[in-house]
């Protein structure tokens, strides 16, 4: 079964707010919205759950300082505790100063990298990746609100001329 | 316009006393020979605590055993001095004890200063709804630079032995190479140039808010003669920030020297201060005093509580780190004595500076929550307290120190009455919006 969408294109951000207002609150689902840069509170506006990427990203930081900690503590302390230039290697306490550079840095460095790659993933992008955007010129200077068609094309097609939009398309989705 | 609540006024009242009551106990406490000091210590060493008191003791002679080379042929002389030395550091408790307050809480308002300042330098658009408040804060600063002033005019005057340096030890080499820069004199007059310096850019930038109040639509003369003062400032309390923290803290050890210091003691004001002026936001706003507060503002600063909670442990950090790791004993011999006779609120101050803000203000809706703020925030000003009793403490009082006691306790104490009453008197005196500032608008409105 093929199924329907419509494009309604807009060329301003405050358009396309109101725009999103209004056809959620005509209970229409938005499928998807393209806009050639950020829309500050356009996520609020279609009613978007917050992102927990920032709570992963604490999650990683954990493992990175475990993983220094259990590194450093099996090199330094277990495995061949050496005299190093008087630093006492009798436990990990009594040098860990000497260990936090190290135990900070791949904190962070498990936290960054771990959630880039995360964020990748979810949002699915890669380098050979095909493009998505319905029309090339959302990634210029127009915003495009894509919603699924299931029969009432008219009144869709008259409802959104009405808020504003300056185009309008009904394409098959594949 | 804020009306000075009565239980407010009266809860102060009562911290002042109660304070007063702790701080005359300390006074009379101290043993006026050294006999007296002798009973002290023997009385101690038989509390519960008594073997930690004995390790103490032990490491301290080895030290002093050190300095003086050949123990055996001295042993009477090294006994009577040792005895005598302890005998000042008795002397001292009640003194330290209500410098670390009197330094604290100046240091609160000193630092809201400067955070005013630079929000008035760097145009911040998000804060002037705060000003007032911060303005009300800054208001304790002349009363609490003056009484420091006035404790370090007792010191020269040898009514303490809180400065070490202050008594002329001819035997001191060391300390006769620094004479050039610490002697009483100098240090009276630096300090009273720094103190004159940050007391007159309060008073200027008050008056200048208050006429931009009442200035005409469009004019804003008084806003940017604000904003140049501020400037200056800023590079005027840089340097005096950091030459008063060498001469009013650092030259407690006075054989002991470290260069980040100014940064590490700004870092620790800066962020009690901005501590402050949350706290005082939460409660003028909980009073209703503040509709124009949301918790924008709140989160905003609850962001710097939590960011200058880790850069003052990146410099404490900083600082322990390089003197650790390079092991040279005349700089070491700080953290010896810290980490040997003052462990508990040593590391205890790092976890409630540093573990406890980070764990509790990571997560962006709590740093919107008032009672999560406040909750952070009193953990982070007892954690700086006990900052600044570690910094001036090990040097004047030594292993005598007890934290819990009716003379530190007590100082806190009637310094947090006299800054309540102070700050909470000066917010009566002016609206608490400033509504002359270019950036009210955007302010108010300002939304995260």
């Amino acid at each position: 079964m093929s199924s329907k969408v419509i494009q309604a294109m807009y060329n301003d951000d405050d358009i396309l707010m109101s725009a999103v207002k209004e056809t959620r609150a005509a209970h229409h689902h938005i499928e998807e919205v393209y806009t050639p840069f950020p829309v500050h509170g356009l996520d609020k506006a279609m009613g978007l759950a917050p992102t927990r990427i920032a709570i992963v990203a604490f999650m990683y930081g954990l493992c990175g300082l475990s993983f220094a900690i259990w590194m450093m503590n099996y090199m330094m302390i277990q495995d061949w505790p050496q005299n190093i230039g008087g630093k006492p290697s009798f436990s990990f306490f009594y040098n860990m100063p000497a260990f936090v550079p190290i135990m900070f840095e791949l904190t962070v460095f498990f936290a960054a990298h771990l959630m880039v790659i995360t964020f990748y993933m979810r949002s699915r992008l890669w380098p050979f990746k095909e493009a998505e955007n319905p029309d090339p010129r959302t990634t210029d200077d127009m915003f495009v609100m894509e919603i699924g068609v299931d029969g009432n094309e008219e009144e869709l097609t008259s409802f959104l001329k009405s808020t504003g939009a300056v185009e309008i398309k009904i394409t098959e989705k594949h | 316009m804020y009306t000075f609540s009565n239980r407010l006024k009266t809860f102060s009242f009562a911290l002042m006393i109660v304070g007063l009551i702790g701080i005359t106990w300390g006074f009379l406490n101290t043993p006026s020979t050294i006999e007296e000091a002798k009973e002290i210590v023997a009385h101690n060493s038989q509390d519960s605590h008594g073997s930690s008191h004995e390790v103490i003791v032990d490491t301290h002679d080895t030290t002093v055993n050190d300095l003086h080379g050949e123990s055996t042929a001295h042993e009477e002389g090294h006994d009577a001095s040792h005895d005598e030395h302890v005998f000042h550091q008795l002397k001292n408790r009640p003194w330290s004890a209500l410098y670390v307050a009197i330094f604290f809480f100046m240091m609160l308002a000193l630092g809201t200063l400067a955070f005013y300042a630079i929000q008035h330098a760097a145009q911040a658009g998000w804060s002037i709804v705060l000003f007032r408040v911060m303005e009300g804060i800054t208001a304790y600063l002349p009363i609490g630079a003056v009484i420091l002033f006035l404790f370090l005019v007792l010191s020269g005057m040898h009514m303490n032995h809180v400065f070490a340096w202050m008594a002329h030890d001819p035997s001191d080499e060391l300390l006769a190479n620094k004479a050039g820069y610490l002697n009483v004199p100098f240090l009276l007059i630096r300090s009273a140039i720094y103190i004159a310096g940050w007391i007159w850019y309060r008073q200027y930038s008050k008056k200048q808010t208050r006429l931009q109040d009442e200035a005409s639509e469009g004019d804003n003369t008084h806003y940017r003669k604000l904003f140049k003062a501020s400037a200056a400032f800023l590079v005027f309390f840089l340097v005096t920030e950091s030459m008063m923290s060498w001469d009013w803290i650092m030259s407690i050890d006075h054989h002991w020297f470290s260069t980040l210091f100014g940064w590490y003691i700004f870092a620790g004001m800066f962020v009690s201060a901005i501590t402050t002026i949350a706290l005082v936001t939460i409660y003028l706003k909980s009073r209703g005093y503040l509709e124009y507060v949301n918790d924008s503002h709140l989160h905003d600063l609850a962001k710097f509580m939590f960011g200058f909670s880790i850069f003052w442990t990146y410099l404490w950090f900083s600082q322990f780190m390089l003197i650790w790791y390079a092991n040279i004993p005349e700089e070491v011999t700080y953290y010896v004595q810290r980490f040997e006779e003052y462990k508990v609120p040593f590391l205890g101050m790092l976890a409630m500076n540093f573990a406890f803000p980070i764990l509790l203000l990571m997560n962006s809706d709590y740093k919107r929550l008032p009672w999560f703020i406040v909750m952070a925030g009193i953990v982070v000003l007892i954690g700086h307290y006990v900052d600044v009793y570690i910094m001036i403490t090990p040097g004047s009082v030594g292993s005598q120190w007890s934290f819990i006691s009716p003379e530190v306790i007590g100082a806190a104490l009637f310094f947090l009455g006299l800054f309540i009453f102070i700050v909470f008197t000066a917010l009566t005196k002016a609206p608490l919006k400033a509504k002359g500032n270019p950036f009210i608008k955007e302010s108010e409105q300002y939304h995260y």
